[in-house]
């Protein structure tokens, strides 16, 4: 591993992934709404007036130009669906999905064309395209701005789904979803942004399907995923106190599943909490649950607990909205149950 | 068109309180007394109450992430609404939607919406049930010029034209879509002539211009209402805040936002009616007063009202599926 000496936002690893792989690639052009902004008025032609609805492409038309930072139409079926035929045909695509709830605008441009494409077309073809999507709760956002949804991209074959914890993890998965032959579903949690860590300023590259541990431990294996990951390392101090020792598992890409990684920390601690921000059914946490009772059965001392949200769409209110996010105490009375 | 005094009174009345209550809901949420983000709809008044104007509670509107003032123009309770906007409990939506959701079926408000295109189908539904129930209900659908983009706006369009549908489409073109102006996401010089591609009628309106909505939306709502199908208004107009409250505003200049002022929709009224002898000053003012009054009471009514309680997370969701099933195991 390079040794770390900046720290910076996990927004600004993201940019920095997307500039450097821009840098490197002229085939790689990124296209979404406002992701430069003010696309034809003189003053900010050249530099864009918004840098996406967060931030996080800021300047990248300074340095690249229009031609390859794209501001599109509010067309998701078209720009998403154009990103697959380019990626079809020869550039790198990475398009900007603002919210992941819009996913249901333009699905069928993800769903039948660039996840079946080559399955389809029996191997001949290949789609290295990168769509960027910010998921979750916890801004107010309510009903169709917060959801998570990255089950239903995981379900789908053909797709590589990704989700950082970290900055240091958010630039080198991007890097690695960038150059990667396949569609990959990016998700980034808008909770995120501001945190900071370290972060390397060359390139490099964190294999997608590797899981990470993030706090070794022995006496519960705790599985999460993106802005959960926090809530179990928190949960995992507060324990940490009374002698229960938790080991997080931040899952990092969600398709491919990296199986190896949480059996072989079952194997150690025999007890399994999975801690998930999306509705429970069918999610990535059922998912890893029936993994533990199919290949892990014999390593468990005790049932597999998901802590997950509830099977509702999100709430706008903050007092309602606290109850649908998993909390680091809802992981902490999970693992007192399997302890 | 000849406008009865009831219905010009009640228009500045609606203006006013749509201003007003933007005004205020931009200094409560500048005060962080409201979650999420807002989308204000400040100078856009004359589009939402010139085509309400000839709508009853019987006939359905679709809207936008920009929805408090169709909202007002619909008549959905404002106090309903500023709760919603506190997430309060009283909220027109219990506090489950907040500023891009607040609905009230009831009064044929068939919600903002979060999702950019996702209210013209919805409009088509409602004017398809008017028109197999042999009513003479109608759908107004308003949108951006940015939604004008969406592919579901185009099916929608057509799905109205080929079944005659009595739904009329009202763009309101506020010159751009976050940061992105008009001219550059749209290949057309204008987004009316779009009705041609429909068969329907499309006409250019002045949005800032009560008297040309509520004339161009006339003809339009008397056509649907007859059976003779859809039509599509571009109502340009401008709003005054950013896209959404936190928004820089670099797109647009000092000197643009300065002409948006000079034809405020408001002032504009206001001499209009006093130039021609057709309300007082008196009158005006009077309504001003008992709208401000409205508004202070609306956010002390929100402001005193409890927040939900946090299981209240888990209903409605179904009509009958066991709230049980619908929590968390942990
Ligand atoms: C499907 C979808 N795509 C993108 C967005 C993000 N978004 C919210 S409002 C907006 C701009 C809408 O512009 P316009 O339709 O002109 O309405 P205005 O904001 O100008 O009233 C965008 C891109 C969204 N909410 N839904
Ligand atoms: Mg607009």
């Amino acid at each position: 591993m390079v040794v770390a000496t900046r720290v910076i936002s996990y927004r600004e690893a993201l940019n920095e992934a997307i500039r450097l792989e821009m840098r490197r690639d002229p085939a790689v052009v990124i296209m979404g709404e406002d992701i430069a902004g003010g696309a034809g008025i003189g003053h900010v032609e050249n530099v864009g007036a918004w840098g996406g609805v967060l931030g996080v492409t800021k300047s990248l038309v300074s340095e690249f130009g229009r031609q390859r930072v794209l501001d599109t139409p509010i067309s998701e079926a078209g720009f998403i669906g154009a990103a697959v035929g380019a990626a079809v045909t020869g550039l790198r695509p990475i398009a900007e999905l603002m919210f992941v709830d819009f996913f249901g605008v333009c699905m069928d441009q993800i769903f039948n064309q660039g996840a079946k494409l080559r399955y389809m077309f029996g191997g001949k073809a290949k789609v290295p395209l990168v769509i960027r999507t910010m998921i979750g709760a916890g801004f107010g956002a309510a009903g169709q701005h917060s959801g998570s949804h990255y089950a239903v991209f995981t379900h789908m074959p053909g797709l590589k789904t990704v989700a950082p914890a970290t900055p240091y993890d958010a630039k080198g998965l991007l890097i690695a979803a960038i150059r990667d032959d396949d569609p990959v579903i990016f998700f980034e949690h808008k909770l995120l942004y501001d945190t900071t860590g370290e972060v390397p300023e060359e390139e490099y590259v964190i294999p997608l399907g590797k899981a990470d541990v993030k706090r070794a431990g022995s006496d519960v294996t705790v599985v999460a995923i993106a802005r959960m990951v926090h809530v179990a390392l928190e949960a995992a101090a507060r324990l940490a106190g009374e002698g229960i020792d938790v080991e997080v598992i931040d899952l990092r890409t969600l398709s491919p599943l990296d199986e190896e990684a949480i059996l072989e920390s079952l194997a150690k601690t025999r007890r399994l909490v999975v801690v998930d921000e999306d509705n429970p059914r069918c999610s990535v946490a059922a998912d890893i649950a029936a993994l533990a009772v199919d290949r892990g059965f014999d390593y468990l001392d005790a049932p597999v607990k998901m802590v997950t949200a509830p099977h509702t769409p999100v709430p706008f209110s903050p007092s309602m909205e606290q109850f649908y996010i998993p909390s680091p105490q809802r992981v902490i009375n999970a693992i007192r149950e399997v302890i | 068109m000849e406008i009865p005094e009831e219905r010009l009174r009640w228009i500045y009345e609606r203006m006013v309180t749509i201003r007003r209550f933007e005004d205020r809901v931009a200094q409560e949420f500048a005060a962080g007394k409201l979650p999420g983000f807002v989308h204000l709809y400040a100078g856009e008044e004359a589009i939402a109450v010139g085509v309400c104007a000839h709508l009853t509670d019987r006939d359905y509107i679709t809207s936008t992430h920009r929805g408090h003032g169709h909202c007002i123009a619909k008549g959905v309770d404002v106090r309903s609404m500023m709760a919603e906007l506190f997430g309060r409990s009283t909220g027109a939506c219990k506090g489950k939607g907040g500023s891009m959701h607040i609905a009230d079926v009831d009064k044929g408000m068939l919600g903002a919406n979060g999702i950019v295109g996702g209210g013209p189908p919805l409009a088509c539904g409602a004017g398809l049930m008017a028109k197999v129930k042999s009513t003479d209900q109608v759908a107004a659908c308003f949108f951006g010029d940015g939604a004008a983009e969406q592919g579901t706006t185009h099916e929608a369009m057509n799905l109205a034209a080929i079944w005659k549908l009595p739904v009329v489409f009202v763009c309101e073109n506020n010159l751009y879509a976050e940061s992105t102006p008009w001219t550059y996401h749209c290949a057309a010089s204008d987004i009316a002539s779009r009705a041609a591609a429909y068969d329907m009628p499309g006409v250019l309106v002045d949005g800032a211009d009560v008297f040309a909505v509520y004339e161009a939306a006339g003809e339009a709502i008397t056509r649907a209402r007859r059976g003779e199908g859809p039509s599509l208004l571009e109502c340009r107009g401008f709003r005054y805040y950013g896209h959404f409250q936190g928004d820089a505003v670099t797109y647009r200049t000092k000197e643009e936002e300065e002409e948006y002022r000079r034809r405020d929709p408001i002032e504009r009224f206001r001499k209009t009616v006093l130039s021609q002898g057709l309300l007082t000053e008196d009158e005006l003012n009077a309504i001003d007063e008992a709208v401000a009054r409205e508004i202070e009471q609306a956010v002390r009514f929100a402001e005193a009202s409890p927040l939900p309680s946090p299981e209240e997370c888990l209903t409605d969701v179904y009509v009958d599926y066991p709230v049980a099933q619908l929590a968390f195991r942990h």
